[in-house]
């Protein structure tokens, strides 16, 4: 049977030439496709063969957490610097270069911007920008892992991390598949809010909210009927 | 085989019910079934008794002999379901991902998985978009990898809810030409009255009955019968009847 497909499946070639550029696989690690309307750090894995790539997914989450509860404890500005420069070339190590790292943490930065500048104001520099390092530290300590760990191998791990509580009938399997559709949500989402938008503006609706909004949660309620149907159409609710 | 035994699927609508398919009695054993009917007419909720996604209200539904509502699980296991909505059903972040979440039933290893994934991916001429985002694929590439993603498992029947509705022509092409090759049993919903009449049996459903089942040709012919003869033709403003109004009125529309 394998061979037969094989034979008469469409091949790479016989795909319209707009589409192959959208979706051209990636000759070096570090370019990645072009999305309209979201670039985020949500599901982008980088693939690569460094040893961060590597290492085992509950090694780099353990890792992830004890870097956290350093920073937050360890009050230091030249501490949260250091830190927020090593995450920043680990970042880079597995092939997010800095400016795509600004890129993709755009959201990120305009929010901390104004938290370091706040700080600043209310308790000097050298307090006041603390926190505000250590949270971009973390933020791309985390979007390094992500980048670095394919979303099975975090799922995997999670399933490893929670597979105590399975007595108390907890199941891990269903937490990690909740964990990967919420990751997975988040662009889906994003593009559906575009497409409503564009109908509310194509209709010169688009300064009255309720335009978008009630159309906007209907679909996200309709979407994830539809998720749900499929997950059970691959027998994912039955195991 | 597919056999339906008097299964109706009758919904709560308001104060009363709705009924979205009468009591219904048929045997699929044919490789090439298709389903067609206008919107709304129970043609997927027909597919959906196939494999348990809705079970029936009265009368019993039996793959290979079990019944739906009795081995859920394991009816889901043979007959597989593709959606016309390929987004809503590739449910991971990247194309192997996706694929290795279908295999997690079979309980392999991660790496016969990883590379069961693979092999099928590139079966279905995906092997180098396999760590691509999913959002990033073309709407043709999409239904593929939902298509490769079902027919991962190897299940005995494959379901297609209208796979090729979204899909430009080339595409609807390859994903024709990819079920056409397939060994498995197919059952198409369509719109597509082109592709249907090629089919060795042809269901046509309307109002919640299957109104007449035949070959490709014959069965086409009875759907189009049946549009022409009850369906009035939908009410578009007629240009003769705007010439006709008389100069200087103005319809409301304008005002």
């Amino acid at each position: 049977m394998p061979s037969r497909l094989a034979r008469r499946a469409p091949r790479t070639a016989d795909v319209p030439r707009t589409t192959r550029r959208t979706a051209r696989p990636r000759t070096s690690a570090a370019r990645a496709p072009r999305i309209r309307g979201w670039r985020g750090t949500l599901g982008t894995y980088v693939p690569g063969t460094t040893p961060l790539h590597r290492a085992p997914a509950g090694l780099k989450l353990l890792l992830l957490l004890a870097a956290t509860v350093t920073l937050v404890a360890v009050r230091s500005l030249w501490v949260s610097g250091a830190a927020v420069l090593l995450a920043v070339s680990l970042a880079w190590w597995v092939g997010l270069s800095p400016v795509r790292l600004a890129r993709m943490l755009r959201g990120a930065l305009v929010a901390l911007v104004p938290l370091a500048a706040l700080g600043w104001w209310q308790h000097g520099p050298a307090r006041g920008s603390e926190p505000a390092l250590d949270l971009l530290a973390t933020i791309v300590l985390a979007t390094a892992l992500t980048a670095s760990t394919r979303a099975d191998r975090l799922i995997a791990a999670l399933v490893r991390a929670t597979g105590w509580l399975r007595p108390l009938g907890f199941s891990p399997e269903r937490f990690a598949l909740a964990v990967q559709l919420m990751l997975r949500a988040v662009p889906a989402l994003l593009e559906t809010m575009g497409q409503v938008r564009d109908a509310a503006v194509a209709r010169g609706l688009e300064r009255r909210p309720r335009a978008y909004l009630v159309p906007f949660a209907v679909r996200a309620v309709g979407r994830a009927h539809a998720t749900g149907d499929a997950l059970a159409a691959r027998g994912l609710g039955d195991a | 085989m597919i056999e339906l035994d008097g299964a109706s699927v009758v919904v709560a609508a308001g104060s009363g019910t709705r009924t979205i398919l009468r009591p219904t009695t048929l045997r699929l054993a044919e490789r090439r079934v298709a389903l067609i009917g206008a919107n709304g007419s129970g043609k997927s909720t027909l597919a959906r008794l196939l494999n348990g996604l809705t079970l029936p209200s009265s009368g019993r539904v039996l793959v290979d002999g079990e019944d739906t509502r009795a081995h859920g699980a394991r009816v889901r296991s043979r007959v597989g379901f593709v959606f016309s909505d390929a987004d809503a059903q590739l449910v991971m972040p990247t194309p192997l991902e996706d694929v290795m979440l279908s295999l997690r039933r079979l309980r392999l290893s991660r790496g016969e998985r990883e590379g069961r994934a693979r092999r099928t991916l590139a079966r279905f001429g995906l092997g180098d978009l396999a760590d691509v985002p999913v959002q990033a694929l073309s709407g043709g590439q999409k239904q593929l990898l939902a298509l490769a993603g079902v027919l991962a498992t190897e299940p005995e029947v494959l379901v297609c809810d209208e796979p090729t509705t979204r899909l430009d022509l080339r595409w609807r092409r390859a994903v024709d030409e990819l079920l056409g090759s397939l060994p498995q049993q197919v059952v198409l919903v369509t719109h597509d009255l082109e592709a249907a009449a090629r089919f060795p049996r042809v269901l046509v459903v309307d109002d919640g009955a299957v109104v007449a089942d035949g070959d490709g040709a014959s069965s086409v012919t009875a759907y189009r019968g049946l549009v022409m003869s009850s369906v009035p033709a939908p009410a578009v403003p007629d240009r003769d009847v705007t010439d006709a109004v008389a100069p200087g009125s103005t319809s409301p529309a304008d005002g």
